[in-house]
């Protein structure tokens, strides 16, 4: 079964243009940020960690679209591989910080600080 | 038509990406994030990024929720965040972000970047391309990764191993 483009289902992207996916791509950085800077309980931060990541790579996907190479596609590609082998090693760290100081709480996590 | 569903699928997973964040109850921001999630899989698709899609689901919204539930309910974390930042972290937080939304803004003005997409079929919807780049030009980075999936595999066994406080090193 060969791929059938979208274009034939529907009048893709009429007036749609690469500006638009950069600016939801932007919101949704910026949305991420404020959970990792406000929040204090560290499953949410790198929840928000992940939501940064995935904006990025709305933006390489748009940008691979629109420029019309495959190149963007397949960096998204690696990006999510290396993305799934973070959240495990991260949260394998989370699970071992919490057997050792049974809290996730970031304000109670000050050893390092002065 | 595909212009609302543009709009649409932004709006989700815009609004639900804002809940992630504001929910107090972390069970509840992974839920959301499966939306938002969902939303973005959408857009790949809109953006005839298929492969991608699929690959989104599968991965984000199956395997990292379901890690990311199952550690919050192993850990149980009851309640949620006490909201009581300092105010200094709380300007920091605003002044960033209000230079991140101008720096989006200008983004979204640059007369370049108002372009129409080729009219081509899609360039992510040929799986067959897709392998062909990741075995020929991308055979590197595809290797460095296979082996990157490994190092983190082990990494989490020897993280997941109980430390014993009296003995030196990891025991079993």
């Amino acid at each position: 079964m060969s791929a059938l483009p979208l274009s034939t289902l529907l009048p893709v992207i009429a007036t749609i243009s690469l500006n638009h996916y950069i600016a939801v791509a932007g919101m949704l950085f910026v949305i991420g940020f404020i959970g990792v800077l406000l929040r204090q309980n560290t499953l949410v931060i790198y929840m928000s960690l992940e939501l940064m990541l995935n904006a990025a790579t709305l933006a390489a996907v748009a940008f691979s679209r629109y420029n019309g190479t495959m190149d963007g596609n397949v960096f998204v590609f690696f990006i999510i591989t290396v993305a799934a082998a973070e959240v495990a090693v991260g949260l394998a760290i989370i699970v071992a910080l919490f057997r050792k100081r049974h809290t996730v709480q970031v304000e109670e996590l000050g050893t390092l600080k002065n | 038509m595909s212009d609302a569903f543009f709009y649409i699928f932004a709006t989700l997973t815009l609004a639900s990406a804002i809940l992630v964040v504001a929910n107090r109850n972390a069970v509840n921001s992974a839920v959301f994030m499966i939306v938002s999630f969902l939303g973005m899989a959408s857009l790949f698709v809109l953006l005839e990024a298929y492969f991608l899609a699929v690959i989104q689901v599968l991965v984000y919204a199956g395997a990292v929720i379901v890690l990311f539930l199952f550690i919050i309910m192993l850990l149980d974390v009851k309640g949620g965040d006490r909201q009581k930042f300092r105010p200094v972290t709380a300007i920091a937080t605003l002044a960033a972000a209000a230079l991140l939304f101008t720096g989006v803004g200008v983004l979204y003005q640059a007369p370049s970047l108002a372009v129409a997409p080729p009219a081509d079929p899609g360039v992510g919807a040929s799986l067959k391309d897709f392998g062909a780049l990741l075995f020929t030009r991308y055979l590197l980075p595809m290797q460095v990764t296979g082996f990157l999936l490994l190092i983190a595999m082990i990494g989490v066994i020897v993280l997941s191993k109980r430390f014993d406080a009296s003995k030196q090193g990891p025991t079993a």
